[in-house]
């Protein structure tokens, strides 16, 4: 296996040198750059977009095999632009004199600038947002569960599933009244909470029908009524209410985790004056709302919101009341070294009986 | 006339030692240096056997590295034990057509890709799927019962999607056995079973270790399949080496994981040349 990852990497590497200067090469995630976005951008611009869809992890891993290479522009999420940048210096830093900062919710462009900052440079600028909490069949589960540890409830057992991720470690920190966030600068403490983590989950792993890994599998679990609750992203939640009005995603009472994903420019990226353009194409209200179609999630976008299409607006206020707004926890950069606490906690979990 | 041997010599074995050299010895080398070092800070790195010492003390890895090994001959074993039977039938009894019919309905389930295959398990077997219906629509069930998700399908589909591999060398060598040695045991006053130990088991030796050491070297391998049809309890080798590299971003603990289990597979399928006192030459020639 690791074997074949190795070589993918150098396959990749080698394919893309090949690619001339005015080919976008975007790593994103599915349903970020919509094939009307892009042809749009293909008539205005005449250059071509080439997408390649993957996740956080796969984004990092694929960036640090070529050290930056392959690629004109990722959207990592921004908690993990700062550590990565750290550690393998995959990124290079954006001139921001470059990107029409009017395009963008002030206060959103604000926060990921701060949160991308490594060495006075800034390396990420918002694109996408959303969050995840629970996502449920809310005529049978809907007065059980209302927070992330009402999963383990007698009354929903065998009918739950979330990932064996650090959002659910997170998520349950919270539900446990615990402030992990807070405690990122301090690795004593975050084990210690961790570990409180880890013992709820393993109490908790016999409620839980199976673990999902991607978006269809949960989509199958909680449609076909074999899952009535989960955890889960908003626009999943939103995509299921569409096929049964009783599903629907619900702001877990601890607080809805937030995150957002941004542009980074990768160190080895070719063609940055095309990225450039793309960002601020993109982020046009017209287009934005497009990707948001697309997509299900709102943009950091000003103004975008005017074109959404009002089947997901009502969704949107309906599962964020003005409180669960304020409530949003958002991701702070992850520090190096938490994710290997997390990674043995997981591992443990997936192997308790 | 010798240049031009020579020539041809050297053309014929590029490609081959291209093939060794960049994709298996290059990548494993780097592999290995990657096994061997520490992390200290942010890129600042030191030799050490700290991931192997990691790999052998945590039980959680010692565990699963076992479990996948002991699985996996598991699965091994059941799939010689269904595909001998089935191979004997396509090779001995089953004549002109039928034969070429029945080989092709072992070959058409690999016209579809391993992940349409899983998933097509997944549809039989899942709490609302096609079998938990048939039981209650039967009355053998009063409810939904769900197959999927333990060791049991994961053993399905492990010998499900390497049985091709079983049967086919089994068919060859076992085709190669003249009938008339056959007819012959039955005449010196061999029955049924003394035929079966004494004339094909010895024959069909080569086919039974070569299809042994496939099958088990791609349910070592698999990482579908368990992480599939396994789920919440689902632990296999390969599994853990993905999360290391690319969910952890833990390439040293990772590549640790990979040589552990190059080693492991080396030692098994050594171990079973050894025990059935055969050479790799005569198995793979």
């Amino acid at each position: 296996m690791s074997r074949t990852i190795l070589l993918t990497t150098t396959l990749i590497a080698g394919m893309a040198t090949t690619a001339s200067a005015d080919t976008l090469r975007l790593l994103t995630w599915g349903g970020y750059a919509p094939d009307e976005v892009i042809e749009l951008f293909e008539q205005k611009t005449g250059h071509t977009v080439e997408v390649t869809k993957s996740n956080n992890e796969e984004m990092i891993a694929k960036l640090r095999a070529t050290g930056g290479g392959g690629f004109d522009l990722v959207q990592p999420s921004q908690d993990r632009v700062m550590g990565p940048q750290m550690e393998f210096g995959i990124y290079k830093p954006i001139d921001m004199s470059k990107i029409d900062e009017s395009l963008f919710i002030p206060s959103m462009l604000m926060a990921t600038m701060a949160n991308t900052t490594v060495n006075d440079e800034v390396y990420g600028v918002p694109h996408v947002w959303g969050t995840s909490g629970l996502v449920l069949n809310t005529a049978e589960a809907g007065d059980t569960v209302k927070d992330y540890t009402d999963l383990c409830d007698p009354a929903v057992a065998g009918k739950v599933t979330y990932r064996l991720k650090r959002p659910t470690l997170i998520g349950f920190a919270f539900a446990m009244g615990e402030d992990p966030f807070a405690a990122y600068g301090d690795e004593e403490k975050y084990k210690e909470i961790m570990g409180k983590v880890e013992a709820k989950l393993a109490e908790c792993k016999p409620n839980v029908k199976t673990y999902w890994g991607g978006g269809d599998e949960l989509m199958n679990l909680v449609r076909s009524g074999e899952v009535t609750a989960s955890m889960a992203w908003d626009t999943g939640g939103w995509k299921l209410n569409d096929d049964n009005a009783d599903i629907t995603f619900v702001a877990p009472a601890s607080g809805a985790l937030g995150w957002i994903d941004t542009f980074v420019l990768p160190a080895k990226g070719q063609a940055d004056d095309v990225a450039y353009e793309w960002i601020n194409f993109v982020m046009q209200p017209e287009i934005a709302a497009m990707i948001t179609a697309a997509a299900g999630n709102f943009t950091a976008s000003a103004g975008a919101d005017e074109y959404v299409e009002d089947g997901l607006k009502a969704k949107y206020q309906n599962s964020f009341p003005q409180e669960a707004i304020d409530n949003i926890k958002w991701y702070p950069p992850v520090p190096a070294g938490l994710e290997a606490i997390e990674g043995e906690v997981l591992d443990r979990v997936q192997a308790a009986n | 006339m010798r240049s031009h041997a020579r020539i041809g010599f050297i053309l014929l074995l590029t490609p081959l030692v291209l093939w060794l050299g960049l994709l298996i010895v290059i990548p494993h080398i780097d592999m290995f240096l990657i096994s061997i070092r520490e992390r200290i800070s942010f890129g600042v790195y030191e030799t050490s056997l700290a991931q192997y010492e990691k790999a052998l003390t945590e039980p959680l890895y010692l565990r699963t590295f076992w479990r996948t090994a002991v699985m996996s001959v598991l699965a091994t074993a059941i799939t010689l034990v269904i595909a001998f039977p089935v191979s004997y039938y396509i090779a001995k009894m089953a004549k002109g057509r039928l034969q070429q019919v029945l080989f092709m309905l072992c070959l058409i389930p690999f016209y579809v890709s391993e992940l349409v295959r899983t998933f097509g398990w997944m549809i039989l077997l899942r709490e609302t799927g096609l079998v938990s219906t048939l039981l209650q629509w039967a009355g053998l069930a009063d409810q939904p019962v769900e197959m999927l998700y333990t060791d049991a399908t994961m053993m399905v589909g492990l010998v499900y999607t390497s049985m091709l591999f079983m049967v086919v060398p089994l068919v060859t060598t076992l085709e190669s056995l003249d009938d008339s040695v056959i007819e012959a045991g039955y005449d010196l006053g061999g029955n049924g079973v003394s035929v079966l130990r004494e004339i094909i088991i010895p024959h069909a030796m080569p086919g039974i270790v070569s299809g042994c050491i496939v099958v088990f070297m791609l349910s070592l391998g698999n990482y579908l399949t368990p992480t599939m049809l396994g789920g919440k309890d689902s632990l296999w080798f390969t599994e853990m080496i993905y999360n290391q590299f690319i969910v952890r971003s833990n390439w040293e603990l990772g590549a640790a994981f990979g040589f552990m289990l190059l080693v492991l597979s080396s030692v098994i399928v050594w171990g079973m040349l050894r025990l059935t006192g055969r050479t790799l030459q005569e198995t793979m020639g």
